[in-house]
């Protein structure tokens, strides 16, 4: 954009919050081009109003745990899609896991990822580079190379690193690129065969289990490697109240460690699995309710420090399959935002600058991209919800490719309303641009 | 009294009256099996289609001999269980089938859940005749017909399940067929085939066989897959069968009328010694026969009949 012609938006009557600020008021913002040009009274002088009377109005919201299926399956999801389905979620930026076809493991995947999403997508994304090549979990990828070309982080995502010698090499290597290793976490051999939650429903329903301690061993092991030799490490969807206890040792002791939980298992737990729907079908699995309570509380005292969807889509004719047969993953982009509202907003568990942290400040954090923040002169990055609008979702209204979503039919209190990146509103109450 | 379901999934579903309900339909039925001209008119018109993804020898036949019993129009069609290799889904073959004007479908499949998958998305009426480790519904209750004709009532008796529970869909279906007639159930197997807190189903749990067996009304014997070695969750078959294999030895150390039970097909000298499978305490082949009677009260239930009028065409 021209200088001269850089637009012009105050962003009316809204309520800002900005943890980093420690602001929450009544104010207006000015925007200009790219930037946040002041907070204060502004008038139609200053720039186009935008009215946001009674809503909400925050730094923009950072989905650090999406799956965008492009290159490989662009009848899933493409980054065009993706990034639609996130704009409309109130994301202003999502990490794209690597695991493609062919997977995001060197510099020219990552350049490709950037310049589509340049080129295509409504939200920023980050790209996020493959631990080990070919996400095998043998030979560590080319970290330099690809955080040359824009890669934000590296995870093997959808595979633990089984392999505790390789994890070790990739914590000790990420520490030339100063970037966060996101693990799956999950022991290959206690999981093997695994559908479900191991617990007395799985019994029940004759499908094999993954024991909750799969997870928690991993990030013992892993906990213990950052401890022996450094690096940064971040636990993508933590699940369990035993994982938790070892993020919140790990914590105690000064240990570099985040984690982020999916709005899934915040809201749901194995007993919903009594209709085989495949929908309810994810690794990690849905736990116990037990779970479901710890990992709330885990929100409340910052032992998690991030809400991520594990946006995944899959086709309609491979997830309308027995159960068995049916890919683990849901999608969440569109759902999120609603679901924490109504789960922890409503139910009095989490205060609005709280969920504004972990989903907007602490993802930026931890991916290292830039404080999240409305200060003047930081970049226009502004994510604008009402809390209180009622809602019913309707899988056939996604945006998104995909529509395998266990919450159709739910009923949710609070959605976005704006999405606005560096400056540019990107989606306005149902519309895109 | 009728059956109000379209279909027939798994025994934790029903009710103790609507147990009630097929076992005395199924009372009935059993004479059809005894006369000179075996068969009525009651699904007549009707078609079923027995689509068995798994080998089956009893189940398959004791479905089909009920079909025809009943003058339903059935065939059989078999197909690989793996529908991501097979090319075509599961739900399109169903689909397919229902294209074709079709009143049942009895499935067997190994994947857990597959018969509810198709229930939910078809007209027509599902049986479920077995789903991988979940359910295998119509067994239960040809289980309890056989027991109630060997026992009189089942309330209150102590039936024990032995062996590989963690694996078995009868062992799942029984223990709520039988613990909804009021049965207390324990079981008694290798800690490594017992399935995580299979106890919240109201059973007790234990690994000595030798004390477990005293005082037992009935004891159901499943069968042991000869491949549990290979996933490491048995030693060897020879440590199984000094453990937990019902030797002479230890029936003659349970009760003097203990009622012996298996679903069949048998591992003659693995699980049970021949002797016992075979000897009067056993009423191994009641159930097969009880499998036919059972089978013809479902269909004629889920297809609107109701007890009581049976005896009577």
């Amino acid at each position: 954009m021209e200088k001269s012609q850089k637009h012009k938006y105050v962003i009316k009557n809204g309520r800002i919050i900005d943890p980093i600020q420690g602001l929450d008021e009544k104010t207006d913002i000015l925007i200009e081009g790219e930037k946040i040009k002041g907070l204060g009274t502004f008038s139609k002088k200053d720039g186009e109003i935008i009215d946001v009377k009674g809503l909400i109005v925050c730094p923009g919201f950072i989905d650090m745990h999406t799956h965008l299926r492009e290159p490989g399956r662009e009848d899933e999801e493409t980054i065009e899609t993706g990034t639609k389905a996130a704009a409309k979620g109130g994301f202003t930026g999502i990490a794209a896991m690597p695991n493609t076809e062919p997977i995001i493991d060197n510099s020219g995947m990552v350049r490709f990822v950037r310049e589509t999403a340049e080129r295509n997508g409504y939200v920023d994304v980050f790209p996020i580079g493959a631990v080990t090549k070919g996400q095998k979990g043998e030979e560590l990828s080319e970290m330099h190379d690809m955080v040359k070309a824009g890669c934000k982080g590296f995870s093997d995502d959808g595979y633990p690193i089984a392999n505790s010698r390789i994890m070790r090499k990739a914590l000790e290597y990420s520490k030339i690129v100063d970037k966060v290793i996101i693990v799956h976490e999950e022991d290959p051999a206690l999981c093997e065969g695994g559908q479900m939650n191991e617990d007395f429903n799985s019994t029940r329903l004759g499908l094999r289990g993954m024991p909750a301690i799969a997870e928690s061993i991993m990030i013992s092991r892993d906990a213990a490697i950052l401890d022996f030799i450094g690096g940064r490490l971040h636990i993508a969807h933590l699940s369990t109240r035993e994982s938790l206890e070892v993020v919140r040792a790990s914590k105690k002791k000064g240990l570099p460690i985040t984690a982020e939980v999916t709005p899934h298992h915040f809201s749901l737990d194995s007993s919903c699995l009594a209709t085989f729907d495949s929908n309810l079908k994810m690794k990690p699995p849905l736990r116990t309710k037990e779970d479901v309570e710890a990992l709330k509380k885990g929100l409340k005292e910052g032992i998690i420090d991030a809400i991520a969807t594990d946006h995944a889509p899959h086709a309609l004719f491979e997830k309308e399959m027995e159960f068995g047969s049916a890919p683990f993953g849901i999608i969440g982009l569109e759902t999120a935002l609603g679901i924490v509202c109504t789960e922890l907003l409503h139910t009095g568990m989490l205060s609005l600058k709280e969920i504004i942290e972990k989903m907007s400040v602490n993802p930026a954090k931890i991916l290292g991209i830039g404080k999240r923040s409305l200060k003047k002169g930081e970049e226009a990055y502004i994510t604008v919800f009402d809390p209180e609008k009622k809602w019913t979702v309707n899988v056939d209204d996604f945006v998104s490719k995909s529509s395998n979503s266990p919450y159709g039919g739910w009923k949710l209190k609070g959605c976005a309303v704006i999405t606005i990146v560096k400056g540019k509103i990107v989606y306005k109450e149902g519309e895109f641009f | 009294m009728r059956v109000e379901r379209k279909d027939l999934l798994g025994i934790e579903n029903l009710t103790r009256n609507e147990i009630e309900i097929i076992l005395d339909t199924a009372e009935t039925m059993k004479e059809i099996s005894e006369r000179a001209i075996r068969k009525v008119p009651y699904l007549r018109g009707k078609t079923v289609v027995n689509l068995f993804f798994e080998p089956s020898t009893r189940t398959l036949a004791s479905f089909a001999l009920a079909e025809k019993r009943l003058s339903a129009d059935s065939f059989n069609l078999s197909g690989s269980s793996s529908s991501a290799l097979k090319g075509e889904t599961l739900l399109d073959t169903v689909r397919n089938l229902e294209a074709m004007k079709i009143d049942f479908v009895v499935i067997r499949h190994a994947m857990s859940g597959a018969a509810y998958f198709i229930a939910e998305r078809l007209e027509a009426s599902v049986i479920n005749a077995g789903d991988g480790t979940h359910e295998h519904p119509t067994q239960a209750l040809l289980d309890l017909l056989s027991l109630k004709e060997r026992l009189g009532n089942i309330k209150d008796k102590k039936v024990l399940i032995v062996g590989d529970i963690l694996h078995s869909r009868v062992a799942r279906s029984n223990i709520w067929a039988f613990k909804k007639m009021g049965a207390k159930v324990s079981l008694c197997g290798p800690p490594t085939l017992m399935p995580y807190k299979i106890e919240n189903m109201g059973v007790e749990v234990s690994y000595n066989l030798d004390e477990a067996i005293q005082d037992m009304d009935v004891i159901y014997v499943l069968r042991i897959q000869k491949e549990r070695q290979r996933g490491g969750l048995l030693p060897s078959l020879r440590e199984y069968i000094e453990l937990y294999g019902i030797t002479l030895e230890r029936f003659e150390n349970a009760k003097d009328d203990v009622v012996i039970m298996h679903p069949g097909p048998i591992n003659r000298g693995i699980e049970i010694d021949p002797r016992v499978a075979d000897g009067t305490n056993s009423i191994i082949l009641d159930q097969v026969t009880n499998g036919v009677a059972v089978r013809m009260a479902i269909l004629y239930l889920l297809s609107g009949g109701k007890s009581g009028e049976v005896s009577e065409a």
